[in-house]
């Protein structure tokens, strides 16, 4: 059978049960899950991030001793953390499309996408890791 | 099936959601879009945008470790910050910042189905473009004031 601009197409019997079609998870079996989440972490981030970049450029010559009292508010210090976790998600699993996009080879698109996300996750620890601790210095700097 | 006469066919072969195939275009490739349209040059710079903003997302977690580790590290920092080479990369990182987020809630509302005609996405594509301006200028001024 061929089909041409103007033929009608051919039927062809479905190998997908009906559950499995109406679930709509896909071959990747994850649905719309990372396309939703990238838009979740997005409208978080809107806030956690002009909130940010206004906070910082309002107070630029900033000390060390200034830094740290402001990081270790208690407010500054939870929008921080939230900050880092849904920055590091985002930024993953935004640069994970894009390398889906590009890479025509299955090894480097798996390497690549795995370097990612492990570059990620190790930033976005050490960065955790220097809030919590800046919170956790026993004196008053 | 018969062989295929032109390879074009292949990009068209579309799915419906019972599984029947239908001829539709699917994706086009790059070379379809003329790269001086407002649209899709947008389109384009929200990703690089993205990818640029890494590079503030690096700046970010070095500022957080070196203000834990110490006041010589947080020195290095902002001495870094406040070279030639840092504040180049803020400027870039800064506009960046602004142009994927504001493109960002143009997505969004697309999401949400708002703005798919043709004026509307110029006059959105437009205000993007003005408001990355205004607010990078704004964030500039912040900056030099509070320095």
């Amino acid at each position: 059978m061929s089909h041409t601009t103007s033929g009608q197409p051919p039927r062809q019997r479905l190998l997908q049960t009906p559950l499995r079609r109406v679930r709509g998870s896909g071959s990747a079996k994850q649905g719309t899950h990372h396309w939703w989440m990238q838009r979740v972490s997005s409208i978080a981030l809107l806030p956690l991030t002009i909130w940010f970049i206004v906070s910082l450029a309002t107070s630029a010559g900033m000390t060390h001793v200034e830094a740290v009292l402001w990081i270790r508010q208690p407010l500054n210090a939870v929008l921080l953390l939230a900050l880092v976790a849904l920055t590091f998600q985002h930024t993953a699993s935004g640069l994970q499309v894009v390398i889906e996009d590009y890479t025509n080879q299955e090894w480097l698109k798996i390497a690549l996408i795995l370097a990612v996300k492990g570059i990620c996750w190790l930033l976005g620890i050490a960065a955790v890791l220097a809030v919590v601790r800046i919170v956790a210095l026993p004196i008053a700097v | 099936m018969s062989i295929m006469q032109d390879s074009r066919e292949a990009t068209m072969v579309g799915r419906r959601s019972d599984g029947t195939l239908i001829r539709r275009p699917l994706s086009p490739h790059l070379q379809v879009y003329d790269m001086l349209q407002m649209t899709s040059a947008i389109s384009i710079s929200h990703r690089i945008t993205g990818i640029v903003w890494v590079a503030g997302v690096v700046v970010m977690t070095w500022w957080l470790v070196a203000a834990a580790a110490g006041p010589r590290a947080f020195d290095a920092v902002q001495w870094f910050l406040g070279s030639f080479l840092g504040i180049l990369l803020l400027m870039g990182v800064i506009a960046a910042a602004w142009f994927h987020t504001l493109a960002g809630i143009r997505h969004l509302a697309w999401d949400a189905g708002w703005g798919y005609d043709i004026p509307t996405v110029y006059k959105t594509g437009r205000a993007v473009l003005i408001g990355t301006g205004v607010l990078t200028a704004l964030t500039w001024l912040a900056l030099i004031v509070s320095w």
